[in-house]
């Protein structure tokens, strides 16, 4: 390659465009790190910083000419890609879950933006839809003075202050207010609205149809601990248990994320109640993965030998029907085969009952759970592995069979001493990838079993059928305690397991290409 | 080869047109039976591969018609089919163009530039491709998490956090687009630079035009991964007329909701279209797919 490929291209005739779109992109990257630093993401920030000063450079110095066309498409991957699986290795070291689902500024602000019914007039409260949003009315019990505030969106979890105009006399009638069963159901979040009044009050809900003066429930401390206006107690943040506890002890909710050290994986190896569950399904995914791997090869390679057999005519039809499983999408195809498997209206045992009078239970017996999805795994897979073997074996020398023809070999010897070792070496490595594809293979799992049916003797929910992807996915997204962090934790673990598959893959890919050479 | 015909030969012929024959009616078996159901009344209804009678109640579902089902109301169908399929093309499309432009570039200077760490960074693309994003999962929902806090518009249940999301699966088809441009003789380029192209120039003008069928290859196997992802689309898509084809499709059969016959018309209705591309593609597909194999 010449010099000339690292020489940045002339622009005399726009010497001054690319400074000024420099400096309006500075500007602007700028500004939109405030904006995100301003909302309390500071890591985000930080991110955007980084990546925005990375960019600048890039694109303003000439040294870094072929970073220009490398940058999008790396930082994407760098961002996208590595960064979230680096993070996931990081959640595992945290207690980050339902419980303690907020970071610590920001479960300090929910209790800080608690409040308390002090003393002062309360106002009869009503809630009126506007569009999509609510508007609120507010009458003073005792002057009859109207306020409205509004029209708001209501989310729960959230807290947030709004001004309150006094209602305008000979106003338009707001529509009418919402049923006491609507109100009820916007109850939480409305109890988060604090409403300023125009006199500089500040009133929240106190009841369903009344607001009243409050006061911020917690003071914060000097030494960082929060006073209780109303009774005096004293709470503080425990930075090991990720909790604001009481003097004696109680964890107050919403928790904060902390790091734990190991022991989310103590947990994992040690605990009897997460190591059972994680031993069997590991157990599983490896006999899943091996035994899929196994029948799909073995039938695409029967196929492949079949198909490349010159005696045999219709083969194009043949090979176009049996690479229809690989062109179909598999969400498709495995949620058809849900229906086709149905224990009482499906197709499959609808003709086992009329043939054999059988029906068998295929969703919640086990072992025939994981024999359906070993069925539909190796009809899912076969084609591939159909079309990779034909290649290969087109790609041995036909004068091998001539001279085994000539020494009297039937088809059978043709292939255990042509045909199979020579094609089992270029394959190897594919296998090793296959098997690693379906040691994650999530979605055939998550679309045709759920993981079901579960352990009847594990006290953490786990299914006979999960792989460890599915059960680290229903840990943290489908259980109640929505546990990130131990899910991260196991996730973590799965990652360790497929760099060591990926490792003895590329030594077998290696021995190939090198014996090519 | 040797041809002695004997009897025995003859046999083994039949017998594999016998098993042939069989798996091929094995993989046909299902799709065979969907068309039927598909076409069938009721949701719970058996009855031979041919329907007797024929309805299109569940056609009509599937694409957001009303339809009278068996006491004779008039029924709305509560699942916008056609929505998740347009959502589905949507997000499939600026995905596949997203990462067409980000691996089209970034392959150009793997295989005409030198830098420093090129081989790293290679070798790298590959091990990255090996981890599939659905370990990352809790990571990518905390993220868009945080984003949305941000940005409410990039932040968990919108289609921008999937493209982002998506716009980073871009190892193989760097590797892929990187293996076809080295086949293509660096000399022409050379000539165009020597008229006094830029490098830019040299890419957009010359090389581009002529790697035209790999990108097709490339940007159809973007497309139809986007289409058939479903962990990533599944955690960060709540809202039900935001969802991919992929991740709505598992709505319909539910054990409190069992929607079979809607499920085999909205199932032809996505599935075939994808499966025709596919099929018409295949040979591309293929050699798109082992191309992504260590080469160096």
């Amino acid at each position: 390659m010449s010099d000339a490929t690292l020489t940045p291209p002339a622009k005399a005739e726009r010497r001054w465009l690319a400074p000024t779109l420099l400096a309006l992109v500075i500007v602007a990257a700028l500004y939109l790190v405030v904006v995100v630093y301003a909302t309390g993401e500071v890591l985000l920030a930080l991110t955007l910083l980084v990546i925005a000063a990375l960019a600048v450079w890039i694109y303003s110095a000439k040294a870094t000419y072929a970073f220009r066309y490398l940058f999008p498409g790396i930082a994407a991957a760098l961002v996208f890609v590595v960064f979230p699986m680096l993070y996931t290795i990081t959640i595992g070291f945290t207690n980050y879950s339902s419980r303690n689902l907020l970071e610590f500024p920001r479960a300090e602000a929910y209790f800080l933006s608690d409040t308390f019914r002090a003393e002062g007039s309360s106002y009869e409260f009503s809630l009126h839809p506007a569009g999509a949003e609510y508007r609120g009315r507010l009458v003073d019990a005792e002057s009859g003075a109207a306020f409205q505030f509004g029209p708001l969106a209501l989310a729960a979890d959230r807290r947030l202050e709004v001004a309150a105009e006094p209602e305008p006399a000979g106003a338009a009638a707001l529509p009418e207010p919402v049923t006491l069963k609507e109100l009820i159901g916007h109850q939480k979040a409305l109890k988060g609205i604090t409403v300023a009044l125009p006199d500089g009050r500040k009133v929240g809900m106190a009841g369903l149809r009344e607001f009243a003066a409050v006061q911020p429930l917690w003071v914060k401390r000097p030494d960082g601990s929060l006073k209780n206006q109303e009774n005096g107690s004293v709470i503080r943040a425990n930075p090991v248990s990720g909790f604001f506890e009481t003097e004696a002890g109680e964890k107050l909710q919403p928790g904060f994320q902390v790091g734990i050290g190991w022991d989310n994986y103590r947990r994992i190896f040690t605990e009897a109640r997460f190591r059972e569950p994680f031993v069997r399904i590991f157990v599983w995914t490896v006999l899943f993965s091996a035994l899929t791997v196994l029948f799909a090869s073995s039938l695409g390679m029967l196929l492949a030998v079949l198909l490349n057999w010159d005696a045999l005519r219709f083969k194009g039809s043949y090979r176009m029907l049996l690479f229809l499983p690989y062109a179909v999408p598999g969400f498709i195809s495995i949620l058809v085969f849900k229906g086709l498997f149905n224990q009482n209206v499906g197709e499959i045992n609808l003709i086992l009952s009329s043939l054999f009078g059988i029906k068998p239970q295929w969703f919640s017996d086990p072992l025939l759970a994981k024999v359906m999805l070993l069925i539909v795994n190796t009809w899912l897979g076969f084609p591939y592995m159909m079309v990779i073997c034909m290649g290969l074996i087109k790609a041995i020398p036909a004068d091998l069979y001539e001279a085994s023809a000539v020494a009297g070999a039937g088809p059978l010897t043709n292939f255990w001493s042509i045909t199979l070792p020579l094609v089992l070496k270029p394959l190897t490595p594919l296998l090793i990838s296959s098997f690693a594809f379906n040691f994650n293979n999530f979605v055939l799992i998550a679309l045709l079993t759920g993981g079901r049916p579960d352990f009847i003797d594990t006290s953490v929910p786990a299914g006979t059928t999960d792989l460890l992807v599915s059960y680290t996915y229903r840990i943290a997204f489908q259980d109640s305690g929505q546990n990130y962090g131990l899910a991260a934790a196991i996730s973590t673990v799965i990652f360790l397991m497929v760099a060591a598959v990926s490792l003895v893959q590329m030594r077998f890919t290696k021995v190939v290409e090198d014996e090519k050479r | 080869m040797a041809i002695v015909l004997d009897r025995s030969h003859r046999w083994r012929v039949v017998a594999a047109h016998v098993f042939l024959i069989c798996l091929c009616a094995l993989v046909i078996f299902p799709f065979l039976v969907v068309i039927s159901i598909s076409l069938r009344p009721g949701n719970f209804a058996t009855g031979s591969i041919i329907p007797d009678t024929i309805s299109l109640e569940h056609w009509r579902f599937a694409l957001g018609l009303p339809f009278q089902d068996a006491n004779g109301r008039l029924v709305e169908p509560d699942l916008p089919v056609l929505r998740w399929l347009w959502n589905s093309v949507k997000v499939a499309t600026l995905s596949a163009l997203i990462c067409l432009f980000l691996s089209t570039t970034a392959a150009y200077a793997f295989a005409r530039m030198k830098f420093r760490g090129k081989k790293q960074a290679l070798t790298g693309l590959m091990l990255m491709q090996m981890f599939p994003s659905v370990l990352a999962l809790v990571a990518i929902y905390a993220i868009f998490d945080r984003i949305g806090n941000a940005f409410p518009a990039f932040g968990i249940d919108t289609h921008w956090a999937l493209l982002l999301a998506y716009s980073g699966g871009i190892a193989l088809h760097i590797w892929t687009i990187k293996g076809y441009y080295d086949t293509i003789p660096y000399e022409i380029e050379e000539a165009a630079k020597v008229d006094g192209a830029t490098p830019w120039q040299a890419f957009r003008l010359v090389l581009l035009p002529m790697a035209v069928p790999i990108l097709m290859v490339v940007f159809l196997l973007a497309f139809i991964g986007a289409i058939i992802e479903y962990p990533v689309a599944s955690i960060l898509l709540k809202r039900q007329d935001l969802l991919t084809m992929a991740v709505g499709s598992k709505m319909f059969l539910y054990d409190q909701k069992y929607l079979w016959g809607d499920f085999a018309a909205a199932a032809i209705l996505s599935g075939l279209p994808i499966t025709i591309v596919f099929m018409l593609a295949q040979k591309w597909m293929i050699s798109g797919l082992t191309a992504g194999g260590i080469k160096g």
